[in-house]
This record gives C-alpha cells, structure tokens and sequence, in this order.
C-alpha cells in the first residue's frame, strides 16, 4: 500500500465524489418528478394512458442504462438535442431511475386498502381529493423503503456517465489508475467515498422508514 | 441535425449479430458463476469459522457498497498488477460474476435462514454430517423460494453485461461502436442495440417464468 500517493490523491477524489453527489441529486429530482407521473399513468382510468405508462416502463427496465446514456449523449445531436456530458449523464440517469420509481410508487398505493378509497368516496370526497387526502398520505410510507432502494441503485448507477467523461468518482478512478498503476490504492480511496454515500442514504433510508412506516 | 435512416443497420448485421452471440455467452457463463459463487458465499457466511466469515462479510460489503464500473476496472487493471495476464473477457466474467455473487448470497442467505430447523434436525438425526446436510438437504429446499428474487438479478445482469464494452469486449454495446465509428451514426446502431437487449430480456423473462412455474409445481 502507497501510503502517501493516497494522502496525495483524497483531495481530488473528494471533489469528485462530490460532483458524484451533485449528479445523484440532480437525477433523483428528475426521476421523482417524472416517475410520479409515469405512476399516474399506470394508475389511470384511461387505457390509452395505462398503456404509455407501462410502455415507458418496460422500455427503459428493459434496456442498459448504459446504451440509454449513449443514445442520449451521442444519439441525441442527430435529432436536434445538443447536451454536455454532465447534462446528458444527468437526464439519462433520471429517466431510467423513473421506470423503477414508478413502480415503487405505484406499489405504495396498490397497497393500500381499497376501503379506504371506498370510505372516503362514500363521505363525498372526489376521486382526486380521496387520492391526495386520504390514500397518497397512506402509500407515501410504505413508498419510503422502495424508493429508498431505489436511490441507493441510483447512486451507483451514476458510476455510468464516467463512459461519457464525466470527471465524477468512477472516472477519476479510472484516469488515475492509468496514471499511477496503482489499481489497489485508487480503489481503496475510490471505495470509501461510495461507501460513503451508499451506506449513508441507506442509514438515512432506514431512519425514514422506521420514523414514519413504523406507525402504518 | 443529418436525419435519420435505418435502412443501413441490415448492412452491419454480421457484426452486430456476432455482439448480440457474445453478450448472450457473457451473460450466461456470468450467471452461472454468480449463482453458484452466491451460494457458496451465503454458506461461508452462515456457517463458515470466523477466520473466514468475517472476510467474505467485508468482501460482500465492499461490493455491495461501490458500483460495477469500479470493480470492473480494480479486477481488470489489478488482475495484471498481481501478475496474472488473463484476457479482458475473463475480467469481464469474473467482474460481473463476483458483483452479482454478492447480491445473490444475500439472498440465499435469507432462504436458507427461513427454512424449516426441523429440515436439518431430521438430516443430522438421520445421521448426515453437518455440510452433507447443509449442501443436499438445505441448500436445494431454500433455494427454490429464492427463484423469483435472483430471476431479478439475471435480468439485471443481463443489462449491466454492457458494461464489459468498456474494457474493449465485443460484445453488443462494443460491436455498436466499431459500426458507429465507421458509419457516424450513434443513434440508429444504440438504438438497435437497445431494442435487441429488449428482445434478450423478454426472451430471459420467459425462461424465468418457465423456471418458477416448474418450481411452484415441485413444492
């Protein structure tokens, strides 16, 4: 073990891994947004609607968020959307993120009893204020644990735009190990920052969940 | 902005086509490994002496914990740094093999702690030692109620198998680069690699609903 060549080297890879941070943070906003929407679709009284929503599904669960990044980042000037690397990394990663989102969000409310729908449409709620009041506070606990897993994947999965020059953790990584010839040391350092940041939401997950599931 | 046009994708097949045969052997020989390692892991860390528990924890954890990116280049960088010259799909296997071995081991683990005592109580009273009952009698019972859990994972690995491209193996992602930097068409030659992962992944679906069904039958 180089000792000194990682003491050397945190710096960077701190700046990194925050650069990493700022990509996870970034596509889970956009994956929620989006994902909350594809939910709605699926859970739609419309066919046509439920039948977006489930296409939008499979097709991003069903293929590498890897070629979804290339088809974006490379794929994307010949249709007339021109993204930096950062951009392109970012809105790739979201979109696939949203395909497993939505079905954790559509899970949650699935999961809730159908009475409770029921009951509150029987006191002369509309379907819209019985979802936003009375089911969606219910499936949003049982949504934490789900979603949660989700975010870890998420995390790592932004490991993907270091293929498109990204300067985040992975990249890094790989540019100094090229450097220095060190494979062992680099991921050390490397390692420690993922787990980082993994075991953190994980922990942060857990507290959620326990806090607000617990009660359900 | 040059437009779209497929109808030079047929021209390339015999490249693609031959990525499309490698990504299905990687994937393969891939699950192979990562179930039958997946195993074997859960069994260290359920039963194995301390020496060797706590080290196959630290390992599971660190791959648990950091993305197949990663370990994909410390196998294939660090592999020659240690001295042993193996080709890059060897790295490519063992990479994504060991990663999904992790996840798969926690898994079985599960199945075989929630596995009936009595199973092995009657095996060791029926005079079967302590792995022999392990390995004959729980391994194969707790394995069957984990099917649906590393299905999951095969299909996973199926798509995370692109990543091997970025060691320089052709398979599908990698053949779809060499056509695109002879043609400069990223979007059709990605595009029709997506769809032929989308057909291998319906086609994995179907094994995999076979494979639970022949299991849901024999419980």
């Amino acid at each position: 073990m180089d000792i000194a060549l990682i003491g050397r080297i945190v710096p960077v890879f701190v700046q990194a891994a925050w650069t990493t941070v700022e990509l996870s943070l970034l596509s889970l906003a956009l994956g929620l947004a989006v994902a909350a929407l594809v939910a709605m679709l699926r859970l739609s009284h419309v066919a046509a609607l439920r039948f977006a929503g489930a296409a939008y599904v499979s097709v991003f669960r069903g293929t590498p968020a890897l070629i979804q990044i290339f088809l974006l980042y490379f794929g994307g000037p010949q249709v007339g959307i021109q993204l930096d690397p950062f951009a392109a990394g970012a809105i790739a990663l979201g979109l696939n993120i949203a395909a497993y989102m939505a079905e954790s969000i559509r899970g949650g409310v699935l999961s809730v009893d159908r009475g409770q729908m029921e009951a509150a449409r029987s006191l002369g709620f509309g379907e819209g204020q019985s979802m936003r009041w009375i089911v969606l506070p219910q499936a949003a606990k049982l949504m934490i644990r789900p979603l949660g897993v989700n975010a870890v994947a998420l995390v790592k999965g932004t490991a993907l735009v270091a293929t498109i020059s990204v300067v985040e953790l992975t990249y890094t990584a790989q540019r100094f190990i090229g450097s220095t010839y060190k494979p062992f040391e680099i991921f050390a350092v490397t390692a420690v920052l993922y787990m980082i940041m993994v075991y953190g939401l994980t922990l942060l997950v857990d507290r959620l969940d326990r806090a607000y599931a617990g009660e359900a | 902005m040059q437009g779209l046009d497929f109808s030079i994708v047929p021209e390339y097949w015999p490249l693609i086509g031959k990525g499309l045969w490698w990504t299905v052997v990687i994937s393969t020989a891939s699950a192979v490994l990562s179930v039958l390692a997946g195993i074997g892991f859960a069994l260290l860390v359920l039963y194995a002496p301390p020496v060797v528990r706590y080290p196959v924890r630290l390992f599971m954890w660190l791959f648990m914990g950091t993305p197949l990116l990663l370990q994909l280049f410390l196998i294939y960088f660090g592999l020659v740094q240690i001295g042993i010259d193996i080709p890059a799909i060897w790295s490519g296997i063992v990479a994504l093999s060991l990663h999904f071995a992790v996840y798969n081991a926690d898994i079985f683990r599960a199945g075989i702690a929630s596995l009936d005592k009595g199973q092995t109580e009657a095996a060791r009273s029926l005079g079967f030692g302590a792995w022999r009952t392990r390995i004959y009698i729980v391994v194969p019972q707790a394995v069957r109620g984990t099917v649906p859990a590393v299905g999951n994972m095969m299909i996973a690995l199926l798509k995370e198998s692109s990543i091997v491209s970025m060691i320089g193996i052709a398979e599908l992602v990698h053949s779809a680069q060499l056509v695109i930097s002879e043609t400069y068409r990223p979007f059709e030659f990605y595009l029709t690699a997506a769809a032929l992962y989308y057909g291998l992944n319906l086609i994995l679906e179907a094994v995999l609903r076979g494979i639970e069904r022949k299991v849901e039958l024999s419980r």
